[in-house]
């Protein structure tokens, strides 16, 4: 127990002094997991309102699909994005692998489900009264899906931060296909799990500490923006 | 005519919600839709918003055909606007509700806010610019969504029960109010209500819908006063309907001869407002060319005035009277009396 307080002492210390290591990790997740968010949401949220306001055979099947894929294991996305980008895979002559593109890459798979799923609840959370509303004053279209979007924003916006949890807190797609190059690749779960393994455990609770405060940044903002929508 | 809706047919999961619609709206006329609840009124007004397509059936703006898609229909769309029955208010302010359908439009900023004040006037809304749509009561809910509407300057304003879920206070004001926007503006109503009192204080025209079928169309007056089928009798509260054989002396009911003043000949139907039946408890030498005799079988009150039914042979009539003609007949259940009624009294279709 000493040791478990005294390695806990020394990880806030290298927070609190900004030990540049710890600090160059967690910008780089945040970096990788930012701008994988947001590639994920401008293609994934119009994906979700073009499945939401259309008819077609076959949709309630492909919800429940998209729904299930909410969970899939990290590994597995890893795994398959690994044998899409590798040397002898169909975009192997990209040279992605093990580099933060290919994190990336890995992540905007691995949460799109999350955000086309989340998309199309808060939009039928909406029911029609919105788009008819829209509708019967004139709007085109277009103009009635952005209409509908925004009267659902707080709902749209939570499916993006739960998507962005996501991509932070994984470890699978980023040690599959970003190797844990340390100063490249390394982001804070695969950095934690080898120090864990290195027995490095105050550099890893350091890190295990930033972690936690961004999940709960994006936790507490959740929670204040399905209150708004109250 | 503004609008005119052919052999309209609506399917919705294998049910067909209308049937062979036709109706014709006429500029400027404040157009009444009535019908029991689930008789296809909405359905009717969502297609005639351009809401919905109709599965069959063709549509014309202005005599010219509404396209099923494209701009050309985009753009007879926004020469109309809905009311909806519980209207939602988007996020934000009352003048960023009002605005919006000026907004996109293109309207220029000086004229959306000439234009949102005027009609925040209009609807008595004055100063509500600011408040946020989320704070407001249930009729100033309905008026803010008239404003939104009427701001846009539609040709047909389509209003889906927009009376339903106020109270008494507030519909009344709601009524007064559209029927001073009516005059004013000379936009043409659609209204879908299943109050007569709504119906005969605004419309000019009006249809009445059973099971998604166009059962009568017509003046209020005559839809009202001239119903043409037992369903539309029976509908506008006319009670006394009864299935008749027309000859030349009169019509055969049961066993009763009811003189009247039409030419029907054969089979049809006849009504007879209760007010007309006059009860009496002698026989008395009276122009009406109606007399029977018969028996009270109850006396119910309804409202301020009471509900007499009495039996003449087979045929059981119901008579209204006054509360005083009521004490002063001293009328009692199981009593025999007489009544008399004009034959013009007596309505045949």
């Amino acid at each position: 127990m000493p040791q478990l307080l005294e390695a806990f002492r020394i990880a806030l210390d290298m927070i609190v002094s900004g030990d540049p290591v710890v600090f160059s990790i967690a910008f780089r997740t945040l970096m990788i997991s930012v701008t994988a968010t947001v590639i994920a949401a401008l293609i994934f949220i119009p994906v979700g309102c073009l499945i939401h306001f259309n008819r077609f055979r076959g949709k309630r099947f492909l919800v429940s699909i998209i729904q299930t894929l909410f969970s899939v294991p990290t590994v597995l996305v890893g795994m398959l994005v690994f044998l899409l980008i590798s040397r002898a895979g169909p975009l192997g002559s990209l040279g992605m692998l093990f580099s933060p593109g290919a994190i990336v890459l890995g992540e905007v798979l691995l949460i799109a489900p999350i955000l086309t799923g989340l998309t199309i609840s808060a939009l039928s959370g909406m029911g029609r009264d919105v788009a008819d509303t829209a509708l019967s004053l004139g709007a085109g279209q277009l103009q009635m899906v952005l209409k509908v979007l925004s009267e659902s924003r707080y709902m749209v916006l939570t499916a993006v931060l739960m998507g962005f949890g996501r991509a932070v807190s994984e470890i699978g797609v980023a040690i599959i296909i970003g190797g844990n190059i340390s100063g490249y690749t390394r982001t804070l779960t695969t950095a934690i799990a080898l120090g864990v393994g290195k027995g490095e455990t105050s550099a890893s609770i350091a890190l295990g500490i930033i972690l936690l405060a961004l999940a709960m940044i994006v936790s507490v903002t959740v929670n204040t923006l399905q209150h708004s929508e109250k | 005519m503004i609008l005119e809706l052919e052999n309209i047919s609506q399917r919705k999961n294998g049910q067909r919600i209308l049937s062979d619609v036709n109706l014709s709206f006429s500029k400027g006329a404040f157009f009444v839709l009535m019908g029991p609840t689930g008789c296809g009124k909405t359905t009717l007004l969502r297609v005639a918003g351009l809401l919905d397509k109709p599965s069959f059936g063709r549509m014309k703006y202005q005599s010219e055909p509404i396209p099923h898609r494209g701009k050309e229909r985009l753009h007879v769309r926004r020469r109309m606007a809905t009311v909806f029955q519980r209207p939602v208010l988007f996020r934000g302010s009352v003048f960023s509700n009002v605005e919006w359908g000026l907004r996109i439009r293109g309207i220029s900023e000086d004229e959306i806010s000439r234009k949102v004040s005027q009609v925040l006037v209009m609807v008595d809304l004055e100063g509500y610019g600011d408040r946020d749509s989320s704070t407001l009561s249930g009729g100033e809910l309905q008026r803010v969504a008239l404003a939104r509407a009427l701001v846009i300057e539609p040709s047909i304003l389509i209003l889906d029960e927009p009376t339903t879920s106020l109270d008494p206070n507030l519909r009344f004001n709601l009524l007064r109010r559209l029927k001073d926007l009516h005059s004013e503006t000379g936009i043409t109503f659609i209204m879908a209500t299943h109050d007569f009192t709504d119906a005969l204080s605004l419309g000019t025209t009006g249809a009445v819908m059973r099971n998604g079928r166009i059962e009568q169309t017509g003046t209020i007056d005559e839809i009202f006063y001239s119903p043409s089928t037992p369903f539309m009798a029976s509908f506008v509260g006319m009670k006394n309907v009864f299935p008749a054989e027309f000859s030349e002396d009169g019509a055969i009911v049961e066993d009763l001869l009811i003189r009247h003043t039409s030419n029907k000949r054969g089979h049809g139907f006849l009504a007879i407002p209760p007010g007309a039946i006059v009860v009496s408890r002698e026989t008395t030498v009276t122009s009406e060319r109606n007399h029977f005799a018969g028996t009270i079988i109850c006396i119910e009150r309804e409202g301020s005035i009471f509900s007499i039914s009495v039996n003449c042979g087979n045929l059981l009539m119901i008579s209204s009277v006054t509360r005083s003609a009521l004490s002063e007949l001293d009328l009692t259940e199981g009593q025999d009396i007489h009544i008399s009624f004009k034959a013009s009294a007596v309505h045949v279709f």
